[in-house]
């Protein structure tokens, strides 16, 4: 995989926007507005920080534009895909294809091998078979796992498994990173290590990223843009310079 | 998602949880077990049947009668032939004609009559038919005790074993259908029989009565005959054990003789006084004939080179055709007592798959949000319905094998003490094989339906909310 910085999105275009996005749904009588009117806009190449305390809807919208859920109303346009109207289909081939994803607890599958779990998305893409290994390599190479390839990720440390899962999300290539709560497992030397290596990403390969996070430092650290939420809306929205690493 | 890929993941998900799916499949394989084992069963015996009647000798050959028969009953062929009166007299004539007949080694006349035999100086009154030599290769006569005849002319005669049995005056055992050959034929063989039979003599030629009728002419005067009783002397040669005439039903005869024997002892035939109105001369007229043909897969094309000719014409063939229907509904019911046992295993796929997703619930999850879709997700869980089905089939049809050997084996053991040579009561042919592992492959799959659609359904959003 090339370190060189690849920047297929023009700086400045808009990769993510929503209008009036609302995510509502029934608990037994009560009527939950997980999401509650958000419209808001994210340029190509932008990290952004979702901030907010739980219950406040940064995860249902995190999950909305990862394809993941469909809105009640309004809408979520990413790079021109209006996904409300996607097929089901559809939605998977653009999480396949567009959307890298890494979550708090990981999520890689425990009875598969670090490299089985790095190329999983190749599998879903057909990519054939002696192109996987060879893809699923480099990107561990990248995340400083190459030799634990064979590991399952019971035998890896959080840090670890935290990166196994930033390889499988960055090995389709996509051009929008979307992290819930990267660091919440783990401790802060690891967290800042997981941290240094998203910002990477979205300064050399122009990935646009969103994270959520209740972490307020940690987003001031690391994001260019922070958006609060709160109940299911925005409630603020301020540029930031971050503070951390090389920056 | 890839074949090779699925494949891959659906073995590693099966592995996952050896145990739950052993079970599953060790379910799968009683099932098809029992399915082999009853197909199994059946096609021996089907198989059994037919070596029987193959044994009879007469797949090859094709029996053919005057429509002079009135015995038609309103069979096709004689609503749509010609009426008896002008149909063809099966005469000698008739039988060098279908012995020309492309793919006919030899038609033979069928001499049977029913008469008289002293054994010991007490009458039995049988059916008699002649043999020709080349009924020696018959498989009938092959366990036979004595010898076939010596020559085609020889005062010989070969017993049935049921004759046997009625001249010693033994009954089979009760509870044993048969007797052994060897004890019948010791005391039968080199003795003598007497036959009593009426011989149809040619009335010597005399001037024609005076009668003013003169289209009479000289035919019917030549077809003129007397009825001789005659006596004559025949040596048991051979006490046969099968029935080689298993085909005639009621018509079988107990008794054998040479034909050129028979011929020349011109004993009347049934048919002698029905055809007497027409038959141009003294030359015989044939009840039947019998036609022996070089293939069996030709009987048909003779048949219907016969019936041209205005014969009508009987084969085996025709009687196997009805064995085969009931040999269909006999498979018909195996199969569905030995699915029974399928479906029932195949309830424990869609159990198994069941808790497979709430299991792997997150793993799912896992795989839709990183970009599986709802047909990946599906296909994933019809592989593992799927190859459960294949291993079990494999496995099943292994198990029903081995049943098939062990009863077989232990059936033989028994006939061997009862004295009777081994058959083979079992038989798992290829097709079966293939056919139990592709049904119970399919029985997966249909099994896989639910479990596959409801896991590709599952909210991912939900699934990884789920610990």
């Amino acid at each position: 995989m090339t370190t060189a910085p690849v920047v297929s999105i023009a700086q400045g275009t808009v990769a993510i926007r929503s209008e009036n996005l609302c995510r509502h749904y029934r608990m037994g009588e009560t009527l939950i507005r997980a999401v509650d009117g958000v419209t808001l806009e994210v340029r190509a190449g932008e990290f952004i920080a979702l901030l907010g305390s739980s219950g406040s809807g940064k995860s249902s919208v995190l999950n909305l534009i990862a394809g993941l859920d469909r809105p009640t109303s309004g809408n979520v346009i990413v790079q021109d895909r209006d996904l409300a109207k996607l097929s089901r289909e559809e939605l998977a081939k653009y999480r396949l294809h567009v959307v890298g994803m890494v979550f708090q607890s990981f999520n890689l599958i425990a009875s598969m091998t670090l490299a089985e779990n790095v190329e999983l998305p190749l599998r879903f893409a057909e990519v054939d078979r002696g192109k996987r290994g060879a893809l699923a390599k480099a990107a561990l190479d990248r995340v400083g796992l190459g030799a634990r390839m064979h590991h399952r990720p019971s035998e890896l440390s959080g840090g670890e498994q935290q990166r196994a899962a930033l390889a499988r999300a960055l090995i389709n290539r996509p051009q929008l990173l979307l992290a819930d709560e990267p660091t919440g497992n783990l401790d802060s030397h690891t967290g800042t290590e997981i941290m240094d290596m998203v910002r990477e990403f979205n300064q050399q390969m122009g990935m646009t990223v969103v994270m959520v996070t209740h972490e307020r430092a940690l987003a001031e650290r690391y994001a260019q843009r922070m958006i609060f939420l709160a109940d299911g809306k925005l409630i603020d929205d301020r540029t930031n310079a971050p503070s951390g690493g090389q920056q | 998602m890839k074949i090779p890929d699925l494949a891959e993941l659906a073995l590693r998900n099966l592995r996952e949880s050896l145990l739950r799916n052993s079970l599953t499949t060790i379910g799968i394989s009683v099932g098809v077990a029992s399915l082999v084992a009853m197909l199994s069963l059946g096609i021996g015996l089907q198989q059994l049947f037919s070596r029987r009647l193959a044994k009879s000798g007469l797949f090859d050959t094709v029996l053919v009668t005057s429509h002079r028969d009135l015995r038609g009953m309103g069979r096709d062929e004689e609503r749509n032939g010609p009426t008896p009166a002008e149909s063809r007299i099966l005469d000698e004539a008739a039988r060098v004609e279908i012995e020309h007949l492309p793919n006919v080694l030899e038609a033979n006349p069928d001499i049977r009559f029913i008469t008289e035999l002293r054994y010991d100086g007490k009458p039995h009154l049988t059916m008699i038919a002649a043999l020709p030599s080349s009924a020696k290769s018959n498989d009938a006569f092959e366990g036979m005790q004595g010898n076939f005849f010596s020559s085609d002319a020889a005062a010989e005669v070969i017993l049935q074993k049921t004759f046997a049995e009625e001249l010693l005056g033994k009954a089979p055992a009760r509870g044993i259908d048969e007797t052994n050959v060897a004890d019948l034929a010791k005391p039968l063989l080199g003795k003598e029989l007497t036959m009593r039979y009426a011989q149809r003599a040619s009335a010597p030629s005399q001037s024609p009565p005076a009668t003013d009728i003169t289209n009479i002419g000289d035919n019917l005067a030549s077809a003129a005959y007397s009825v001789i009783s005659r006596e004559q002397k025949l040596e048991i040669v051979g006490v046969a054990d099968l029935d080689p005439e298993s085909m005639r039903g009621p018509a079988r005869a107990k008794v054998f003789l040479p034909l050129k024997l028979a011929e020349s002892l011109h004993v009347m035939q049934a048919t002698d006084l029905r055809e007497i109105s027409r038959a141009a001369s003294d030359q015989p007229v044939y009840s039947s004939i019998s036609a022996r043909v070089k293939n069996p897969a030709q009987v048909q094309l003779v048949e219907d080179a016969i019936k041209k000719m205005g014969f009508g014409t009987f084969s085996i063939l025709d009687a196997s055709r009805g064995l085969q229907q009931v040999f269909r509904v006999l498979y018909a019911f195996l199969g569905i007592f030995g699915s029974l046992a399928l479906i029932v295993a195949s309830i424990g796929i869609v159990n198994t798959l069941v808790m497979a997703i709430l299991e792997r619930r997150r793993e799912i999850g896992i795989m839709k949000a990183i970009g599986a879709s709802d047909g990946d997700v599906k296909k994933l869980f019809f592989a593992e319905a799927g190859a459960m089905g294949i291993f079990g089939g494999v496995v099943g049809v292994m198990l029903g094998w081995a049943i098939g050997q062990v009863i077989n084996l232990g059936t033989n053991v028994y006939l061997k003490n009862q004295g009777f040579p081994p058959e083979h009561f079992w038989a798992v042919p290829w097709w079966l094989v293939a056919f139990a592992i592709l049904f119970a492959f399919i029985v997966s799959l249909i099994s896989g339906l639910y479990p596959a659609g409801r896991a590709a359904r599952l909210d991912p959003v939900q699934a990884l909310r789920y610990e």
